[in-house]
């Protein structure tokens, strides 16, 4: 079975995944198993994009590492401290922003600052702080449902900023937006990346999407996932959709991909 | 500060304010000409059976018969003529505030056991959610009698409360409860996961995820499950005083039953739909202030 070999890593990587495998309903005749044997590691500021085909367990691993969910195999470890629960370090971004739509914009963004304690003064100084840094200062009196699908999801960022998380774990965070809207989303969260100096964690299922943000790409199989291939990309952003690197590497992730599609393509046609 | 002095209302934004607010009033009364039209539609079409002498008159009077004789049906309303002997007929209320009166009393009553009952089935809505023990201790018992029938209910309400207003009360609480306990529960399963794993992310207790999110977030549906509930108040009511009560619109009911008048048993359904339709209309006003983030919606009534 799996090692238990103490984790040989430094206290400085940001994320550490060590054999990690969940299946969900474990025990019943429900069970699924959406990921095994994750092992990876996470260094300090990187973005890390995880790319696979639909299913394939890697917004689980998201979960995972938000401590927002229990594993069923192996751990994880973020700064030298065993992920066990969520924590404010650690933000998840939804695919939907998942604000409070009772709150205004700043008392969204400041609400981890409400359950510490903070007085209304600091929070809606923190909340103008955060909001500038996405580029919202003027919105911070609206109610969410006045505002774009964009700028809802640039709220969810200034949100986990305010917290000034060490990762910020995105699953498919612009999935839900028009090709226009996110093409400017991928600029403006590289502009927040370099600006906070946080991981970043991203989940995708867009090969143009990983080429234009990741440091590295995580390929993962079809269901049960786990980590076919990581795959560096070294050139120098902003990058070009167009050249012959990014077609290079268009090319080696959809091949990589291809046979992990049909495999889960195929599982469910069987179902 | 700088965004309170963008709000100063300057002479254009005073003219936008204005047409919105005429815009409002004609919707408003588009919407008030459509009620109109659809109750008088039926209506019309009732006096036109009429007219061809296709129904009965005297089992089913048009509404220009029994709205006509209104004066007359009036007094039956007055609970001293049917039932002191001693009474004088000059001692009578007069026919408008006998109709007041009983109007009153089982408005009274609808409100009454409306508020306890929604006060107390979401209480233990929540407390079913939040405290395994309150599941389950209350759940299976909550399961076990929420099919029972009001009828059932009825002499057992006489059983514990005799007569007069507490059995009525009871017999609309207990008719609401069950029903709302579990429509609480299934507000409360219902809101987004993603809300309260940002609450447990930011660190939230699980009061502060129960005050802070999960309560604010069933508002609105709880609403909804309060204005469907309050129709069936409306209904359990007249069920409660046709037998328990001296008093009110089932009382009216029954009598006009009993003396086979059919003209009252029409004035009274008219009086209990406007009742119904008046309290909806106040609810729907409670609901646009307390759920002020949510876009507004008619929820299929004008």
């Amino acid at each position: 079975m799996k090692s238990t070999a103490m984790p040989a890593f430094s206290s400085k990587d940001a994320v550490v995944c060590r054999s990690v495998g969940k299946t969900w309903a474990a025990g019943t005749p429900q069970a699924y198993e959406a990921l095994r044997d994750i092992d990876l590691d996470i260094r300090p500021g990187e973005f890390v994009v995880l790319l696979g085909p639909s299913g394939c367990g890697k917004s689980t691993l998201l979960y995972l590492i938000a401590g927002l969910k229990p594993m069923t195999d192996g751990e994880v470890w973020s700064f030298g401290g065993r992920v066990e629960t969520p924590s404010p370090e650690r933000c998840l971004i939804f695919q939907q922003a998942a604000l409070f739509p009772w709150l205004t914009v700043w008392e969204n963004v400041s609400f981890g600052l409400s359950i510490r304690g903070a007085s209304a003064a600091d929070r809606r100084e923190a909340a103008r702080k955060a909001l500038q840094r996405v580029g919202l200062a003027q919105v911070m009196n609206k109610r969410p449902d006045e505002l774009s699908g964009g700028m809802r999801q640039r709220v969810a960022v200034a949100r986990a900023l305010a917290m000034r998380p060490k990762v910020l774990l995105m699953d498919e965070p612009f999935a839900a937006l028009d090709v226009q809207t996110r093409a400017k989303m991928q600029s403006f969260l590289q502009d927040v990346w370099l600006d906070s100096g946080a991981s970043v964690l991203f989940v995708t299922h867009h090969i143009d999407e990983a080429i234009a943000l990741a440091d590295r790409v995580v390929v993962f199989t079809a269901r049960p996932g786990r980590i076919k291939a990581i795959v560096p990309i070294d050139s120098p952003r902003p990058r070009d959709p167009f050249d012959p690197e990014s077609e290079a590497m268009r090319r080696r992730l959809t091949d990589l991909l291809s046979t992990e599609v049909d495999a889960a393509f195929a599982e469910q046609e069987a179902l | 500060m700088s965004e309170h002095a963008l709000r100063l209302p300057t002479s254009s934004n005073f003219a936008r304010e204005i047409a919105r607010a005429a815009k409002l009033v004609a919707a408003g009364l588009a919407r008030l000409g459509w009620s109109l039209f659809s109750i008088g539609f039926f209506a019309g079409l009732w006096e036109l059976a009429w007219a061809f002498g296709w129904t009965n008159p005297h089992l089913l009077p048009p509404p220009h018969i029994f709205l006509g004789h209104i004066l007359e049906q009036a007094k039956y309303f007055s609970p001293a003529l049917r039932w002191s002997v001693g009474v004088a007929p000059d001692e009578q209320p007069s026919p408008l505030m006998a109709v007041l009166s009983t109007v009153a009393a089982t408005s009274a009553r609808v409100l009454a056991g409306l508020v306890l009952a929604t006060i107390l089935s979401i209480a233990l809505g929540i407390g079913i959610r939040r405290y395994r023990f309150v599941d389950r201790l209350t759940l299976p018992t909550v399961l076990f009698l929420a099919p029972v029938s009001p009828i059932a209910w009825l002499p057992v309400s006489i059983f514990l409360f005799g007569i007069g207003n507490p059995p009525a009360i009871f017999m609309v609480f207990i008719a609401l409860f069950f029903t709302m306990t579990l429509a609480t529960i299934a507000q409360i399963d219902g809101v987004d996961e993603s809300l309260i794993d940002v609450g447990r992310t930011m660190g939230a207790t699980r009061g502060q995820i129960y005050r802070r999110i999960i309560i604010p977030a069933i508002a609105p549906g709880l609403l909804v499950v309060i204005r469907m509930n309050m129709f069936a108040a409306w209904m359990v009511v007249l069920l409660a005083e046709a037998t328990g009560v001296g008093s009110g619109l089932g009382q009216v009911i029954m009598l006009a039953r009993n003396t086979f008048n059919p003209s009252l048993v029409f004035f009274t359904i008219t009086l209990i739909g406007l009742l119904g339709f008046a309290s909806d209309w106040a609810l729907r006003q409670v609901q646009r202030r307390l759920i002020y983030w949510a876009p507004q919606q008619s929820g299929g009534a004008p």
